[in-house]
């Protein structure tokens, strides 16, 4: 039997219509047409604009009839569209005063802001019809996706390991040696990479839709090219894919493209997370361009002055006013519609503290917002993860408002190791990295997979660049080498930049293989930069956001170039992998109470037993007992780990095993490849049971069993 | 778009003309939906589609959930190049069983 429903019972020109449903917000298709739902809070009528796709002038505009708003929700359907064929867009009146956050003005043509599938970008970095009316073209989407017995794969958070990458820059490269440069299906052609590497969650830097040429300039050192938005962290519409990250893009079908990477990913054990910037928006300051929040609902969307500008938290002109409580609900459907239309098994949230700020900026004890994601039941199982500071100095590594659930960007890992690497000491503060941070999480009852580890991120120096520089190289982003952090904690082992120094080098391999193995044998979630197994420079520029070139691009010979490198980090992720006293879910108690004779950490040096914890030691060294990973609850290897950031070499006494047990060298990162270290089950036995002597700078891992 | 449907020996043969979009794909359903019946064999021939939009690949993969369902059998033939990377990069491909020409597919078929 028909529904009465499918029926049209208005006309306007050609178009029939009927009172839409006002939920669930955006254009959804329904028997018969399309349902279209959009709210103000201060517009006084709004009309629906129809183009034919990629028409600049408009095929049709509908105004809402009255009857047709319930509470402050427009909507309405309309039949008979061929919805393949069209992009839509509103105009919205109402009151015009900056001084009050009113900016209304119907002659602009305004972006959804549940736009599902968003058009005008659709091929990455084709010059745009600046003339254009209406540049983010919102289209009708196509949810049917057949994901057949597919979902999130739901890996316990302690046992990740993130790789975090650039969607464009991870194949875009002509190296890389995939069909569609620098896309999703390009992502895809490289999952056997991945498998290999062992990660098994990558996190993307930001795929929903933006404007790569937001601010776009000419680039002062390369002549005819140009700088652009290249990383994206700047949102034109939160529920859209970014259409020129798809080879299938200009077809329209990114939705699709996106959703069959998702599938595929988890079909090899692999998980995705997005990093999500619910900051600010792609709409700037008071002199940014109306895309769509600015003219559906200033007031609403954005945190304003008493005088009616942009507080500007993000240090991007603009910041969301998400604990409003409309803004709230966007975020959290939002994530809900990831979740569960793209089977997203987390979300990194840039610049998180922001999103515990009140609408006036200030910092809140319960952020509603944290606290809704935190107990929605569709996000239930995703990976929360916080970047837990903003740009208005709001700093809360270890005090993010959690609910038990929020994970952090561990920055104090990334300082810690830092200075450790270079010779700096603080044994101290490394004993806290390395055990997940309980000094900053477990007064609060949060685990060690709270603490998101990572020596390296996009925001930076790669690994590479980390032991080939001191100081930043920015030139190339036309700010005079002032954009880009200061606070590096980089040294470039005695030359800057590139050389041929065979010393110099050979350290700087040693240091980035010091690093990923601390990395791996540390408490907590390990994350990876995308290229750093392979050694990717960036040539000391520690800010590329804005370059769509070599300085981003993966260059797929380095896998070549610095084979065992790659050899070395796909050993440590095994190993890390193969070992569930490496993941634990719990703070060690520092006591036996697995009744193994041994605690399940204990601290050694140069001496056995004996750690010199004073503020010039270089040298530390950890056991952990394999009765107890796991909390006890399963039986792994003792694992010691010796580190001589010492610039001398130094003789590490190395404690005694149970009776009957060995102790086999899985890594010596003082060795050269490939003796500095072994596929996991074949570490070899060392000569030596009581001691090693470990060489200037260098990491040792033993395996006990 | 132009459909022709023919039988050769227990198969039926759909030849399809034109570009698949959503204007022209709500015809092609209602034609080919029909023939998969229990048991039955579909060839489609798409030598002749230049185009197909993100409306035509569902159709055709609701033809498929339908065969499948019903324990039918079916085969695409003559796919573009362009629209066969479509496919395969937009995850249609994968559900389905391609040959390059009618007389290969009619073969798959037989021995199906």
């Amino acid at each position: 039997m028909e529904r009465i429903d499918s029926q049209p019972t208005h006309k306007y020109g050609d178009f029939k219509l009927r009172r839409g449903r006002p939920l669930p917000f955006g254009a959804n298709i329904v028997p018969g047409g399309v349902n279209f739902s959009i709210f103000s809070s201060y517009a006084t009528s709004c009309t629906l604009v129809l183009f034919q796709k990629h028409a600049s002038e408009p095929m049709a505009e509908i105004p809402f009839p009255d009857e047709f708003r319930i509470g402050n929700v427009f909507s309405m359907i309309v039949f008979d569209l061929d919805y393949e064929n069209i992009e839509y867009g509103y105009r919205m009146d109402g009151p015009f005063n900056p001084k009050e956050g009113q900016w209304f003005d119907s002659s602009k043509v305004l972006m959804d802001p549940y736009a599902k599938l968003i058009g005008g970008r659709d091929i990455w970095g084709k010059t745009p019809d600046w003339s254009d009316i209406y540049h983010h073209r919102a289209r009708i989407a196509l949810d049917d996706f057949d994901w057949e017995d597919d979902r999130p794969l739901e890996i316990d958070p302690e046992d990740q390991i993130i790789y975090e990458m650039h969607v464009r820059s991870f194949t875009r490269h002509p190296s890389s040696g995939v069909k569609h440069l620098g896309t999703f299906a390009g992502i895809r052609a490289k999952i056997p990479y991945l498998k290999e590497l062992g990660v098994n969650a990558i996190e993307l830097m930001p795929v929903y839709e933006f404007d790569e040429f937001e601010n776009s300039r000419p680039n002062p050192v390369k002549p005819g090219e140009m700088l652009l938005n290249y990383w994206g962290y700047s949102t034109v519409g939160f529920f859209a894919p970014k259409a020129g990250y798809a080879a299938t893009g200009k077809l329209g079908m990114q939705m699709d493209e996106f959703k069959t990477l998702v599938k595929d990913l988890h079909r090899n054990g692999i998980e995705v997370i997005l990093d999500v910037v619910f900051n600010h928006t792609a709409e700037g300051n008071e002199n940014g361009p109306y895309i769509s929040f600015r003219g559906i609902d200033n007031k609403t969307y954005y945190m304003l002055t008493p005088d009616g500008y942009y507080f500007n938290f993000s240090g991007c002109g603009n910041t969301l006013n998400c604990n409003n409580p409309i803004v709230r609900n966007m975020v959290l459907d939002c994530l809900r519609y990831w979740a569960a239309e793209y089977h997203i098994d987390g979300f990194r949230f840039d610049l998180a503290s922001i999103l515990g700020r009140d609408p006036w900026g200030a910092p809140l004890q319960n952020p509603p917002l944290l606290e809704t994601l935190a107990f929605d039941p569709i996000l239930a199982k995703c990976k929360l993860i916080a970047e837990a500071w903003d740009a208005g100095g709001l700093y809360q590594v270890g005090s993010f408002p959690a609910f038990g659930r929020w994970a952090e960007w561990n920055g104090k890992y990334r300082d810690s190791i830092r200075k450790f690497l270079k010779g700096d000491g603080t044994v101290g503060d490394i004993a806290q990295r390395l055990q997940g941070s309980p000094d900053l999480y477990a007064w609060e009852g949060r685990g060690p997979a709270t603490s998101i580890n990572f020596i390296t991120a996009h925001d930076g120096f790669t690994l590479m660049d980390l032991v080939s520089y001191n100081g930043k190289h920015n030139e190339a982003n036309g700010e005079n080498n002032n954009d880009g952090t200061n606070d590096n904690d980089s040294w470039n082992c005695g030359w800057e930049g590139p050389t041929d120094a065979p010393g110099i080098n050979a350290l700087r391999k040693r240091q980035m293989k010091n690093a990923v193995a601390i990395l791996m044998v540390s408490q907590g979630v390990p994350m990876i930069l995308m290229g750093d197994e392979v050694g990717r420079t960036q040539h000391g520029n520690n800010n590329t956001y804005c370059h769509d070139n070599e300085l981003n691009w993966q260059d797929w010979n380095l896998l070549k170039t610095n084979a065992d490198l790659f050899k070395f980090f796909k050993h440590c992720i095994a190993f890390r992998k193969a070992h569930p006293v490496l993941r634990n879910r719990h703070h060690f108690q520092n006591r036996d109470y697995a009744g193994s004779g041994y605690a399940d950490i204990t601290w050694h040096g140069t001496q056995a037993w004996n750690a010199d914890w004073s503020p010039s030691s270089r040298t530390l060294a950890f056991m952990l007992c394999g009765k107890h990973a796991k909390a006890a609850t399963v039986t792994d290897n003792y694992i010691y780990v010796a580190m001589n950031m010492h610039w001398e070499s130094h003789w590490f006494e190395i404690p005694g095993l149970p009776p009957g047990m060995q102790w086999r060298v899985f890594a010596n990162t003082g060795a050269p490849s490939p003796e500095d270290s072994w596929e996991p089950g074949q570490e070899q036995v060392l000569d030596n049971q009581h001691g090693l002597l470990l060489g200037d700078r260098s990491v040792v891992i033993l395996v006990g069993k | 778009m132009d459909i022709k449907i023919k039988k050769v020996e227990e198969i039926n043969v759909v030849e399809l003309a034109g570009d698949i979009d959503a204007s022209t794909a709500p015809p092609v359903q209602e034609k080919v939906l029909p023939l998969a019946e229990p048991q039955a064999k579909i060839l489609i021939d798409m030598s002749k589609v230049p185009f197909m939009s993100s409306a035509g690949l569902r159709v055709l993969l609701s033809v498929h959930r339908q065969a499948t369902a019903r324990e039918a059998q079916l085969v695409l033939v003559g796919l573009s190049e362009e629209i066969q990377d479509t496919m395969s990069v937009t995850g249609f491909l994968e559900f389905f069983t391609t040959c390059d020409t009618q007389e290969s597919g009619l073969e798959a078929l037989k021995n199906a």
